[in-house]
């Protein structure tokens, strides 16, 4: 295999759950050597699912088992001041700590930034939190959840009428671990210069909102609009841009250029209603009655499946793609086409299938090396081979708490 | 006889154990409520009878004697004469159990094996214990607790780390006799059931052996020797026995949490020590356990071991002296649950004895009388229990059937 | 059930076991080995503590391959629960109300607190044996006492006489010892079988269940009743400095053995298997009591002998002849024993994760119930869905609801 753009760098994960492993992960699929510390109980994500047949097991929880692999893993609880010692001893060869600790935890265990930067100046810390490590929000609690609604993210998500919802499948978490890993290789190519690691502050809230930029953010800033929710269209644009039920599902359509538009309507046969000046003005149907205007071509989806809306509309060059199902994405001819899937095995959840490379580096591959660490796997290799402890001080370490 | 309100009453037990591993057995089972009916000829009586620790002359004045076979009548009977083997069967017949623990083939010899025996008495429960069981190439050896320890392993392992093996040994004869009644209450609540009697073959090493389970594991897994460790335990620290202030006094103490040891800094006066990073969890602490058995010993010398204990259990702490027998005797705790018992016995006067280990709420085990006098009880089970008259009993007399 | 099973002896008898380390499990082991179903209750956080002691293989911490968890809790079915929730304690509730026997070893007051105790489950289930084991039972000042393995064995009252003998001649004036490993708490576990057998029994008769209190430290002061009531009625003091009048231990080659010639017959026949006949007969030897007076010579002889020889030779010469011999065997020499392998004193048996190992089975062999092979130690939680909705009638949905909130 040809080296790996971040081979030779070393990372020690303290996290769980989403995003501090996702953004460890992203960093072990591009060659980083990532070791996973976990909390001797295990990964809150071991026990999230989904499980083969429901039957919950430890080493077969889905998310676990997507977020961790590439990674080595060993059980440590820094807490305990030998967990600490041993943490601060793997540190001395890292480059870079990836940890979700919360900000007055770590300072409380005297491993806030500026102790680590003084023994470990080279060391990068990522440190992901929801709020971020300063301001008044800095100890608060948060999840994906309250990281979408802090975020914003979430008041402009949903039907009009109804709560507004989050993104779901954590996807806020995984936005803000893969803005970490980005972070964190901004960091090393700084350190490149100077020579110096620093701490990567990074407030999954904020993440989110970065995400807004391009859209609520300047709405609210130049046109005084709060975020809001407009169900499955855009709220703001030309006619037709949403997602409509067919016979068989939904399909998603977006005409922004007025050719696109014509090509749409000769599609249906340039229907009697174009005439009515009503139907006329796109900008309209969009943002004042757009309940009434996609009702006028809801009745021609309807008559068609999503692979014939599909078909057509490629060969009369409209954008208009079916929404997939997860079954459809898995089997979908042009994933298969680029080896998007991959294949793994594990000793106690057997051989899975994995989502392959987002990206494709001409030179140095992304990899699916390693399949996700049992709970404690590498204890002994780390301890023993690497930190010199003996065998027998093993269970003393696990019965202290320590692993 | 004063029947017991036991789970056992209405259970009758001949009893031809001797020595303690088989008197242990049928002092609890009498304890529980049974009759027990100790047979025991002029020739051999049962070798406690002069005492275990100091040697007794008369037969009838053993206080451990009287201990160990409590709530027990007491049948002298010349088994060489047909006449006394028939009267066992006779007696058989109208009981429920046979315990006996001679060396291997003595019962047979005797005439009074299990197959003679369940012939009389279709329903028996007859339980034999002998060094080494009934089969295999050591059946036929002698031996008491000293052997059944050696050769268990639990002798092997108890004792100084720096320090030869330990002979373990009344104990050990209990813990035999307990294991036993184990068996033979499991036959009785089966034959309760089903009807069906039972011979036991019971082996008094195996049993010993059973109390060391884990340390076999050991090396079953890992083919190693588990090593004498003092009282050390091989996770946790501090754990030792320390001098008090009296000649010969000890505190037992050990630390499991991270809480008990804070809790034990505080009742030293040594705050620092709880915030000193070498003992601040249980992997540091035993890794300088011999620093800290000087800091508790320099501590518990200058202290009554009781108090000692009442100021570290009160704080939350595991300590307990190394009682002595005096101590126990004396204890106030043992007395506010009513452990000792006043037992009257015809030669030794007022005698202490220990009530059963167990208080079942509904039917209570107790101890009713005194241990057996050589035949003393000859009477009630003669004319009582298998109904002779005078007359028979004088005829058998004077053929020296109770001699 | 199978014909086999209905010879087992404690066949149809449901027993939960709310208990962790060694005295309560052990007792459950016990029960379990005779053919009783024993639904071991395990809390959250990782279960019995007895997962973190070990031995485990290749000193590899791992909660599934504890030898001492493994060893004491074969034949058992393993539940999780969290009785620190509502649910949870519903739940107990229910298995209680199924089972006949309690086992458990809460401190004094605690299963009253969260409302699980003998009086609460004896009104669901007057059939109830509940059989408490506690380092110094329900009552009494030390009721509340915290006790590890090593302080129960010293509150018995045996560590103030061990080591004695030799160790006492070389180590003269040093500290009490406990025994090896866990054993008070086995001897613990084992009187609390007791009671709860003998209660069974007696349920057999009135119908009724009972509450079984059992304190370990009076379980363990009853075994060393000889030395205790000694002193409680002649003053006499049993202390380390106890040995055998002569005879005893000795060492050897390679190890230590025990020779123990109390007996005229025993002493004719060891110096006879020592090829010194004229011994056996000699004046100054011949009883109890000579070889009492002459106690050091005695000795001297014995002590001369083995050191000469190995502990097999030791013991392959002498325990013939009829004189208590045996060498003090390790755990090596244990798990070789010709003997107890011509018993099947060690039972193999297949681990879903510690694979298979000789586990020490029962001492005692019964005509009317032939032993049956043994299980293996649950998993964590490893039976929950068999007894969670297999006993209680629990939807697999409802379980996998349980596991999300903590329950299970």
């Amino acid at each position: 295999m040809s080296r790996m753009a971040l081979e030779g760098v070393k990372v020690i994960e303290w996290g769980e759950y989403v995003s501090a492993p996702f953004c460890a992960r992203t960093l072990a699929d591009m060659g980083a050597d990532v070791l996973k510390v976990e909390h001797p109980r295990g990964d809150r994500s071991r026990r999230h699912g989904p499980f083969p047949g429901d039957v919950p097991h430890r080493e077969q929880s889905g998310l676990y088992l997507a977020l961790n692999a590439n990674k080595r893993g060993i059980t440590l609880n820094p807490s305990k001041a030998t967990g600490r010692a041993i943490l601060l001893r793997l540190l001395e060869s890292a480059d870079v700590l990836v940890e979700d600790q919360g900000a007055s935890f770590v300072d409380g265990l005297g491993l806030d930034y500026v102790s680590l930067k003084e023994r470990f100046p080279r060391l990068i810390v990522a440190s992901l939190t929801p709020y971020g490590r300063t301001g008044p929000y800095r100890d608060y609690k948060g999840h994906d959840l309250s990281a979408n609604a802090a975020g914003g993210i979430s008041f402009g998500n949903g039907t009009p009428q109804r709560e507004p919802l989050v993104v779901p499948a954590a996807q806020v978490s995984f936005m803000a671990g893969l803005g970490a890993a980005l972070a964190t290789v901004m960091a090393l190519v700084a350190r490149e210069a100077t020579g110096r690691g620093q701490l990567v502050d990074v407030a999954e809230a904020q993440v989110v909102g970065v995400l807004l930029t391009g859209y609520h953010l300047p709405t609210y800033i130049y046109k005084g609009i709060p975020g809001y929710r407009a169900g499955n269209r855009f709220r703001l644009g030309l006619y037709p841009n949403c997602v409509l039920p067919c016979k068989d599902g939904y399909v998603c359509i977006n005409c922004p250029q007025m050719e696109q538009y014509q090509r749409f309507l000769a599609l249906l046969g340039n229907p009697e209603w174009t005439n009515n000046p009503r139907y006329r003005d796109r900008r309209a149907m969009t943002e004042q009655y757009p309940d009434e205007a996609e009702g006028l071509i809801i009745p021609w989806f309807m008559e068609h499946t999503k692979e014939e809306i599909f078909a057509l509309c490629r060969e009369h060059r409209i954008p208009c793609v079916p929404v997939q199902t997860i079954q459809e994405v898995v089997h979908d001819e042009h994933l298969a086409s680029r080896s998007y899937f991959q294949e793994l095995g594990h000793p106690d959840a057997g051989r899975l299938t994995y989502p392959g490379p987002p990206y494709r580096f001409s030179a140095t591959p992304w990899g699916l090396r390693l399949p996700a660490p049992t709970l404690g796997q590498h204890n002994r290799e780390v301890l023993c081979d690497l930190l010199g402890y003996i065998p027998d001080d093993l269970p003393r370490l696990r019965a202290a708490g320590v692993i | 006889m004063q029947e017991g309100s036991g789970p056992l009453a209405g259970v009758r037990v001949v009893d031809f154990t001797w020595a303690l591993a088989g008197p242990g057995c049928t002092l609890f089972l009498g304890m529980l409520g049974a009759e027990v009916i100790k047979v025991e000829t002029a020739q051999y009586p049962d070798a406690m009878r002069r005492g275990a620790y100091s040697v007794s002359g008369d037969l009838d004045s053993s206080p451990t004697f009287n201990s160990a076979n409590l709530n027990k009548l007491g049948l002298r009977l010349n088994l060489r004469r047909p006449e006394g083997v028939q009267i066992i069967k006779r007696l058989v017949a109208v009981s429920d159990v046979v315990v006996e623990n001679f060396r291997l083939g003595v019962m047979d010899r005797i005439g009074l094996g299990y197959q003679v025996l369940r012939q009389v008495n279709p329903t028996l429960v007859m339980a034999s214990s002998c060094a080494f069981g009934s089969t295999g190439p050591w059946r036929e050896l002698a031996g008491y607790a000293n052997v059944f320890n050696a050769m268990s392993g639990m002798g092997s392992i108890t004792g100084y780390q720096d320090g030869p093996p330990t002979e373990l040994r009344d104990s050990i004869d209990m813990r035999v006799g307990t294991n036993l009644t184990f068996a033979v209450l499991a036959a009785l609540y089966h034959r309760q059931r089903t009807g069906v009697g039972q011979y036991i073959d019971h082996a008094a090493a195996e049993a010993i052996t059973r109390h060391l389970g884990d340390a076999v594991m050991d090396y079953a897994m890992n083919q190693r020797v588990t090593p004498r460790r003092g009282n050390r335990d091989p996770l946790m620290a501090p754990h030792g026995c320390y001098p008090c202030k009296e000649n010969d006094t000890w505190l037992s103490l050990a630390v499991g949490t991270d809480d008990e040891w804070r809790a034990l800094c505080l009742v030293l006066g040594r705050p620092d020590l709880a915030a000193d990073p070498r003992f601040a969890d249980g992997a540091a602490r035993w890794a300088q356990q011999a620093e800290l058995d000087s800091i508790i010993g320099a501590w518990t010398c200058q202290r009554d071991a009781r108090q000692a204990m009442q100021e570290l259990q009160e704080a939350g702490v595991a300590a307990i002296p190394s009682f002595s027998a005096k101590d126990l005797f004396e204890d106030p705790h043992l007395r506010a649950r009513g452990v000792w018992q006043d037992v009257e016995h015809p030669k030794l006067g007022t005698t202490h004895v220990q009530v059963p280990p167990w208080r079942l709420s509904a039917t209570p085990a107790s101890v009713r009388r005194h241990g057996p006098l050589l035949g003393g009880d000859n009477d009630y089970v003669l004319c009582q229990v298998l109904g002779m008259g005078a007359g028979e009993v004088e005829r058998l007399a004077g053929q020296q059937v109770f001699e | 059930m199978t014909a086999m099973a209905e010879r087992d002896l404690l066949a149809g008898i449901t027993v939960l076991e709310y208990a962790t380390m060694v005295a309560g499990p052990y007792c459950g082991k016990l029960l379990a080995e005779l053919g009783a179903r024993v639904i071991k209750v395990e809390g959250p956080g990782g279960g019995d503590p007895a997962r973190r002691r070990g031995p485990f293989p290749e000193d590899l911490p791992d909660d599934e391959l504890s030898g001492l968890f493994l060893y004491l809790n074969t034949s058992k079915q393993g539940v999780t629960l969290n009785l620190e929730t509502a649910t949870g304690r519903d739940l107990f509730r229910r298995l209680a109300a199924s089972a006949d026997v309690l086992v458990e070893d809460a401190t004094p007051g605690v299963m009253a607190a969260i409302g699980l105790d003998h009086d609460a489950l004896c009104s669901l289930n007057p059939r109830l044996v509940y059989t408490s084991v506690t380092p110094f039972g329900q009552t009494g000042p030390y009721s509340q006492y915290r006790a590890y393995p090593m302080n129960l064995f010293h509150a018995g009252g045996e560590g103030y006489t061990l080591p004695g003998s030799l160790s006492n001649e070389l180590f003269p004036g040093r500290e009490p010892v406990q025994g090896g490993t866990y054993l008070a708490e086995y001897d613990g576990g084992l009187h609390a079988a007791i009671a709860t057998v003998a209660a069974l029994i007696a349920r057999n008769l009135t119908g009724s269940g009972q509450h079984v209190d059992v304190s370990k430290q009076e379980a363990a002061m009853m075994l060393n009743l000889l030395n205790i009531q000694l002193f409680a009625n002649t003053g006499e003091l049993v202390t380390r400095r106890r040995s055998y009048h002569f005879g005893g231990i000795f060492p050897c080659k390679d190890g230590y053995v025990i020779l123990y010639p109390r007996e005229d017959r025993h002493w004719q026949g060891l110096t006879a298997a020592m090829g010194r006949p004229e011994l056996g007969t000699e004046e100054r030897f011949r009883t109890w009591e000579d070889r009492y007076r002459h106690r050091d010579e005695v000795n001297a002889v014995l002590r001369e002998w083995v050191a000469a020889h190995t502990k097999e030779e030791v013991f392959q010469t002498a325990a013939p002849s009829g004189c208590p011999a045996a060498y003090f065997a390790t755990t090596e020499d244990v798990f070789h024993s010709p003997q107890f392998a011509a018993r099947d004193f060690f039972e193999e048996i297949e681990h879903p994760s510690a694979g298979r190992l000789a586990y020490p089975s029962r001492p005692y062999g019964f005509s009317e119930a032939p032993r049956s092979q043994q299980g293996p130690a649950p998993l964590l939680g490893q039976h929950n869905r068999e007894v969670y909705c297999g006993l209680l009638g629990l939807a697999p949905g409802e379980l996998a609801e349980l596991h999300r909130a903590g329950v299970v």
